[in-house]
């Protein structure tokens, strides 16, 4: 199969997950306890006002009307107004975009550059002590809250020690985002260096006992270069699947770690929505949210039949 | 010829309990884990008599004092005892973590059972189901449910719980896809068991192992979703003491009484690396051998 027939193939098993999304976030105004309109505009609900949210709504309609209206919104990319502001929840949304990008990006990169070599180290001195304390990262900081992990950071890096970095804020420029936005991102690395590190030791002991790594070694290459060019090219690419899997985790720490560093992305849009009671905004966060994840399992899938073009067979 | 078969599956089971009964003091991560988390449990449950103050007690003329005889980790801006919040805090947010990590476990393992069992449309429905879920950064799900449900802790569980079960089901899945196949399923299915007796006599003791103890590991993730659902005032609400809770309104005074944000914290990661290492100990000592 060509690369391109694998990608519409994943295009298409897309469809009915992306599908089931836009359900289950339709679904949340109807999880709203009580008359959602009259509930959600809390101590601003007039008479009028609810009768206007319940047509724009359309609550008054049978649930696939409803259901089938806000999709035709949706495909349009009609993600409904802000109640706060008087703009659309899509524009709120595109905005802010670019910051959580970002963070997300740079985080990922971060957590590859955290991940990468303490993983070799671990693998290349299996049982002894390196392997010990590299196995131990994964035990102990699964368990550190992002957020407060964001704290320790700033009070360290940010209130103390020169303070290096600014303690919040994006910055401006591409240096200027890059030095606000580093410790943010390191606070995302902390969270899910762990899991890469634990999967990327265990590819890596595989491959390392693999023929092909005995052929490079008894051709008499240097370790170093069996390692970085044979075993780790080849380690990599199942570290690509477990962060694509888990993209999921990593774009939702991003929500909670906005918070801590002021930044304007579209967690703290949501955050700040919740507490505004704006439903159409936190709706529409959830939905580009989710949405990305998706496109992230289609873009990591694709980088994986790139980098091992044994999958595109399968 | 069934009923043999299960004698043989309890005898399984009798032979599994007694090595593990025989192999527990030797795993190390497992008495540390039993060992960190049984000290904070006890602490939570003994929480009156190891604090001399309330947790929701104001003191206004003596607030953000350091540590002393009378406040042993000092008070916060409210004048509140920080020892006694924490401890509290422990028993809020444990019960709230076990609570909430029991209904995902036992709905996703049914679900699980059932889609692997009888596969076909039921397990097609299922697998749209559980990948419409995972599409959902995790956070993002639950705050935008605790949202529309409201804050407070029956809400949480219910997030949890929607959140929740995919994992459970996949792994009881994945387990049961195999299971089913082997001689003891196969004898039950011929010697004209019901279908609702093997399910829960025969599959379920033999696949359930995997998911307890992902389940250990769950409570940690659950934990860190309370914590931070506390954080961000979406979570237990006040009075009642969270570690979250604390966190946040700690951070106010970063700069001037950092440790107000740093305690509630380690002691996050504290428990947390108790059920880890309880994890783990659970995995290798349930390990078949």
């Amino acid at each position: 199969m060509t690369l391109g027939g694998y990608v519409v193939r994943r295009l298409l098993h897309l469809v009915p997950i992306t599908l089931g999304v836009t359900v289950l976030v339709f679904f949340l105004i109807h999880l709203v306890p009580g008359d959602p309109a009259a509930t959600i505009l809390g101590n601003q609900a007039t008479p009028a006002r609810v009768a206007l949210l319940h047509h724009e709504w359309g609550l008054d309609r049978p649930i696939y009307v409803q259901y089938w209206k806000f999709m035709g919104r949706v495909v349009h990319g009609n993600l409904g107004d802000s109640l706060f502001y008087s703009v659309s929840a899509g524009h709120l949304v595109l905005q802010r975009l670019p910051v959580t990008l970002w963070l997300i990006g740079l985080g990922a990169l971060l957590s590859v550059a955290i991940a990468v070599p303490l993983a070799a180290l671990a693998a290349t001195k299996r049982d002894r002590l390196p392997d010990h304390l590299v196995r131990a990262v994964p035990l102990l900081g699964l368990g550190f809250p992002p957020f407060w992990v964001g704290i320790v950071l700033l009070l360290v890096f940010g209130l103390n020690l020169g303070r290096a970095f600014p303690v919040g804020g994006y910055g401006s420029g591409f240096v200027g985002h890059l030095h606000s936005m580093f410790l943010p991102a390191l606070t995302v690395a902390f969270g899910i260096a762990p899991i890469l590190i634990r999967s990327l030791r265990a590819s890596l002991l595989e491959v390392l006992e693999s023929d092909y790594v005995t052929t490079a070694r008894s051709k008499g290459l240097p370790e170093s270069r069996v390692l970085v060019r044979h075993a780790l090219r080849n380690a990599i690419v199942s570290t690509v699947s477990v962060l694509g899997v888990n993209i999921g985790y990593l774009v939702g720490g991003t929500l909670v770690i906005e918070q801590v560093y002021a930044l304007p992305g579209i967690g703290q849009l949501m955050i700040n929505s919740i507490f505004q009671r704006d439903f159409p905004v936190v709706q529409a966060v959830t939905l580009v949210f989710s949405i990305m994840v998706v496109l992230v399992y289609l873009l990591s899938d694709v980088v994986h039949a790139l980098l091992d073009p044994r999958v595109r067979f399968d | 010829m069934a009923v043999a078969a299960e004698a043989v599956v309890e005898a399984q089971v009798i032979e599994h309990r007694r090595g593990f009964a025989r192999r527990w003091y030797r795993t190390p991560s497992f008495v540390a884990g039993v060992t960190i988390l049984g000290l904070i449990v006890l602490a939570a449950l003994a929480a009156p008599l190891i604090t001399n103050h309330g947790p929701t007690s104001q003191d206004l003329l003596n607030t953000l004092q350091g540590p002393s005889s009378k406040h042993w980790l000092g008070t916060d801006d409210l004048g509140r005892d920080v020892w006694s919040r924490l401890v509290y805090g422990a028993r809020t947010d444990l019960k709230v973590a076990f609570l909430a990590v029991l209904f995902p476990f036992a709905i996703g393992t049914l679900i699980g059972l059932v889609a692997g069992y009888y596969g076909g449309w039921v397990d097609t429905i299922t697998n749209w189901f559980v990948n419409v879920v995972v599409a959902f950064p995790f956070y993002v799900l639950i705050i935008a449910l605790v949202f529309a449900l409201g804050s407070g802790t029956r809400n949480i569980y219910i997030a949890i719980t929607i959140v929740g079960w995919v994992s459970y089901t996949r792994i009881i899945r994945g387990e049961v896809l195999v299971a089913k196949r082997r001689d003891y399923v196969l004898a039950a299915k011929s010697g004209g068991l019901s279908d609702a007796r093997i399910l829960f006599r025969h599959l379920l003791p033999n696949v359930v192992t995997q998911a307890i103890v992902f389940a250990c590991s769950d409570i940690v993730l659950d934990i860190l979703a309370i914590v931070t659902l506390g954080y961000l005032g979406l979570g237990v609400q006040p009075p009642n003491p969270d570690w979250g809770r604390m966190i946040a309104d700690g951070q106010t005074y970063l700069t001037t009484h950092w440790e107000l944000s740093t305690i509630p914290g380690i002691a996050v990661v504290i428990t947390a690396l108790g059920l880890s290492l309880l994890a783990d100990g659970l995995a290798d000592l349930l390990r078949p051998e």
